[in-house]
């Protein structure tokens, strides 16, 4: 094993440097820092040029400035960007950070949908649901990012941002939001007509009902998950977390699952006054979610039994969402605050930048405003990325519940859940998790795109920039750092395939 | 941009051989539908079957002769009265389109009208740069699916059948270019293409940057092919290596290939669209889809259909092509068997029983289990 990661990144490194020389040869051919001067009728244009080409040292040949440029780069100096001489390494800090952002968070989100969307499709094959996703798919797989970005930029937000400033929806489109999503769910649970008509009338009285208390409660200009909102949703989570994860019958998960729950409660009111005092970051905040589902791991362990850690899977599990709902909750609050902020005049939902200037505020507001700044990216991002792992979730699972051991599974009796959840969904995921780290590589350079649009400073903006200005030195970061993540995931989705499958060796 | 979902490449069986072992009856019963008839004629009849893969080869048919009869090719201008340079006066104030809906879905009547697609401020009609626009996507999108081809298959039947050394050099070269995104190399080498023939040049270097995912699979089938008995045969015969890849090993992974590089194409369209979108890709003598989306992406609030007609002929394209190639993988793919419905196939067999009672009717509870994933839980 240690003998096959050694020489994987040994590989990797040798890759990297080739990588590196091509695309340094590549680019310099292609950029003409030269040109705004060629084209100009200055007097001195002659001196001028040769002014430049001693400041880029273009008289070198190119090989020894890629061997200049390399020896900088092993000692962590990225050069600095010649036309605004600002260093590259204090420019990727930021740009990196604001890339992560969207990209983590779209690609979390792809995932969870685009998975549970395709492996409900596989299990309906051929019904009008599993046709329904097929178009879909095709339809976002077919959408030019740069087109939808620019739709919701000048639609999406104009939108929504005139529905935030006067929250009045009509009976007509609550109504129609029921039926469709009614629809929906009644075509995604399948089964007999019976099932279908009850499940499509309870999404519909959910949806009208739940549109109907934001509506009512003035949710839109003061939105809030608040303690109540927490316990029926929580309530609704355990039991759905133990379904999906042990199946309700496994007693003791359930109950730990409430617990959990019911701790999250008692511990709101204490949290409430921990935001109001201690000063939150980043770091703090990833260490309450840890401790959050550590905490769901002790009640699990608590409840014990013999199979104390399904419970305490299921448990911790619970832990984080309920965990999260309450971050969100704190998040919200400070909505009016935001919502009335001058910088923000009225226009809550951003399509430029990553975070309004001179908003000031605490941790909070900060939070709010990047998350406002995220929304419309996220989506464009989502949209494609969903299709795609919607398509892979589809094909994994059709073809592992066409294997042998799912119909042996079937045959010694097991449940629907177990055979789904336990012996199909575990084993599709093992294709999948070798395309993830390959497909948030693809999706960096996708962002790329959504960055331009939504003018987000990130990685793929600075790239563009560079490439405009014909400034090697950006660029060539930018490179090797794709080129980095893409060799890493490389060897990331190989262990795992080895780790998941057993049927795979590693050649040592 | 990743590349399309290709499910068949997981699949751990070669997926040419059908298991006769396991399933006797049904392969015989596949083996009785398909008697008698040539390659060509059974992938066609099962295309045929995929009637969303009709309908979208249908469509890209009349997009591509409408793109290329409407405003011409060279010299000759077509049929349509504008070129996608002239300018000219507003018919409508502001440009408006003067494409109208028939009475029945709220319009003011069915027209067309001069400018279909309405004018933009340079009083320039849309119809025509669009059309323009979308035969410089088109071609870029055939030159991109040429060359990848080539390369690709040259790259991977060398490795696959040669293996060895050059097996080893060749992977770690297309590692190599793996580790760059499409996107990204595209975005440099298309700062190279400038001028008249520049979308000629930017095509051939996104071929040359997207064909190693092609490269792959073929390498992957030739090295399973290779080890069949045809090609002993043929080298016994005395073929030259030339002849064993191109005439008994290149035909049997044609459809790996063709499936692949259609769905290469679908991507390659939103890839070049995208980059000529900020501005990387087609520049300004040529028209391309994406590079109109840009121009007129700040008209959005006062000239909205400046922005649709561009984005909806990529997503017509895009969408047509990939619903082909996905009607292309169920025909070359003799595992995706289409099962129909529960209701359809009980009462196709009581159809079947009330008519004869033929040796090849299976009982009604294994006809159930195909499709009780669905009705089960």
């Amino acid at each position: 094993m240690f003998t096959f990661l050694w020489r994987r990144l040994l590989q990797g490194l040798a890759t990297l440097l080739t990588s590196s020389f091509l695309m340094y040869l590549l680019v310099s051919v292609s950029i003409r820092p030269l040109q705004d001067l060629e084209e100009s009728t200055a007097r001195n244009k002659a001196q001028l040029i040769a002014a430049r080409r001693q400041i880029l040292d273009l008289d070198t040949p190119v090989v020894m400035r890629y061997v200049k440029w390399l020896g900088n780069a092993v000692t962590g100096d990225l050069g600095t960007a010649w036309r605004s001489g600002q260093a590259v390494n204090d420019k990727l800090g930021g740009a990196m950070l604001s890339t992560l952002q969207l990209v983590g968070a779209a690609t979390i989100l792809a995932i969870l949908f685009g998975v549970a969307v395709g492996i409900i499709s596989a299990l309906r094959q051929y019904s009008a649901f599993d046709y329904l996703i097929t178009f879909v798919s095709f339809l976002l797989y077919s959408l030019p990012a740069f087109w939808v970005a620019v739709l919701l930029k000048q639609w999406g937000a104009i939108g929504f941002n005139t529905f935030l400033a006067d929250p009045v929806q009509s009976w007509t489109s609550i109504l129609v939001a029921g039926v469709v999503l009614g629809l929906l769910w009644s075509l995604a649970m399948g089964g007999a007509w019976q099932r279908r008509l009850l499940t499509f009338v309870l999404a519909l009285i959910a949806t009208v009902g739940v549109l109907f208390y934001l509506w009512a409660s003035d949710w839109w200009s003061s939105p809030n998950l608040g303690p109540v909102l927490i316990a029926v949703v929580g309530i609704a989570v355990a039991f759905g977390v133990t379904t999906l994860s042990t199946g309700l019958r496994h007693r003791r998960s359930l109950y730990s699952a409430l617990t959990v729950v019911a701790l999250g409660l008692a511990l709101y009111t204490p949290l409430q006054y921990m935001f109001a005092y201690v000063t939150f970051n980043w770091l703090i905040t990833i260490g309450l979610g840890f401790v959050a589902a550590l905490s769901g791991y002790l009640v699990g362990r608590l409840w014990g039994g013999p199979d104390w850690a399904q419970s305490a899977r299921t448990a911790a599990i619970t832990a984080v969402i309920i965990a999260t709902m309450i971050f969100l909750d704190r998040v919200m609050q400070v909505w009016p605050d935001f919502f009335g902020s001058q910088a923000i005049s009225g226009r809550p939902i951003a399509t430029v930048g990553d975070a309004t200037p001179n908003l000031g505020g605490d941790f909070w507001v900060q939070t709010l405003d990047g998350y406002t700044h995220l929304i419309l990216p996220t989506i464009s991002l989502l949209l494609i990325s969903f299709a795609g792992y919607t398509r892979y979730a589809r094909a994994s699972m059709l073809e592992v519940m066409g294997q042998d051991y799912i119909r042996t599974a079937r045959a010694k009796g097991l449940s629907e859940r177990t055979v789904v959840m336990r012996h199909g969904f575990r084993n599709s995921l093992i294709p999948l998790a070798t395309i993830v780290p390959l497909d948030i590589v693809a999706l960096f350079g996708g962002a790329i795109i959504t960055e331009k649009v939504f003018g987000r400073p990130g990685m793929g903006q600075l790239f563009i920039k560079s490439l405009y200005n014909a400034e090697i030195e950006p660029i060539m970061a930018y490179l090797v750092i794709t080129a980095t993540l893409a060799i890493g995931a490389n060897i990331v989705a190989d262990l795992i395939y080895a780790a998941l499958d057993p049927r795979i060796r590693v050649n040592a | 941009m990743s590349t399309p979902p290709t499910p068949a490449a997981h699949g751990d069986s070669p997926s040419g051989l059908p298991d006769d072992a396991t399933d006797g009856l049904e392969s015989s019963i596949e083996l009785k539908q398909v008697e008698g008839l040539s390659q060509g004629q059974i992938v066609r009849s099962r295309f045929v079957r995929h009637r969303a893969a009709v309908v979208a080869m249908f469509a890209l048919a009349f997009v591509i002769l409408l793109a290329f009869t409407s405003v011409g090719v060279g010299p000759w201008t077509g049929w349509w009265k504008f070129t996608p340079n002239s300018t000219g006066s507003l018919t409508n104030a502001g440009g408006l389109p003067t494409m109208h809906l028939p009475t029945w879905l709220g319009g003011e009547g069915f027209a067309i009208g001069d400018h279909p697609f309405g004018q933009d401020e340079a009083g320039r009609d849309v119809f025509a740069r669009v059309m323009r626009g979308t035969q410089t996507s088109l071609v870029v999108m055939v030159i991109v699916g040429l060359v990848s081809t080539v390369v690709g298959i040259l790259v991977g039947a060398v490795a696959g059948y040669f293996r060895g050394r050059l097996d080893s050099w060749l992977m770690r070269f297309t590692d190599l270019i793996i580790t760059i995104p499409v996107l990204v190399l595209g975005a440099v080498l298309g700062s190279l293409a400038g001028g008249k023939g520049g979308a000629y040049l930017l095509a051939t270097f996104l071929g040359l940057a997207s064909w190693t995912t092609l490269a792959r699979l073929v390498r992957g089938d030739f090295l399973s092919l290779r080890e069949r008995e045809f090609v002993d045969a043929a080298r016994v015969a005395g073929a030259s290596d030339v002849r064993i890849i191109f005439k008994h090993m290149l035909p049997n992974s044609i459809g790996v290939i063709i499936v692949n590089q259609t769905l290469l194409m679908s991507s390659a369209i939103l890839l070049e669209t995208a980059l000529s979108f900020v501005g990387l890709g087609i520049k300004y003598p040529n028209v391309s889809l994406g590079q109109l989306i840009n121009q007129y992406q700040e008209a959005f609030a006062t000239r909205p259909w400046l922005f649709w007609w561009p984005g909806l002929l990529i997503v017509v394209i895009a969408l047509s092509v990939n619903f082909i190639g996905d009607g292309l993988r169920d025909a070359f793919d003799p595992r995706q068997k289409r099962i129909p419905s529960q209701r359809k196939m009980e009462k196709s067999l009581a159809a079947r029983v009330a008519s004869q009672v033929t040796a090849t009717t299976r009982p009604q509870g294994d006809l159930g289990t195909g499709t009780s994933l669905g009705s089960g839980s």
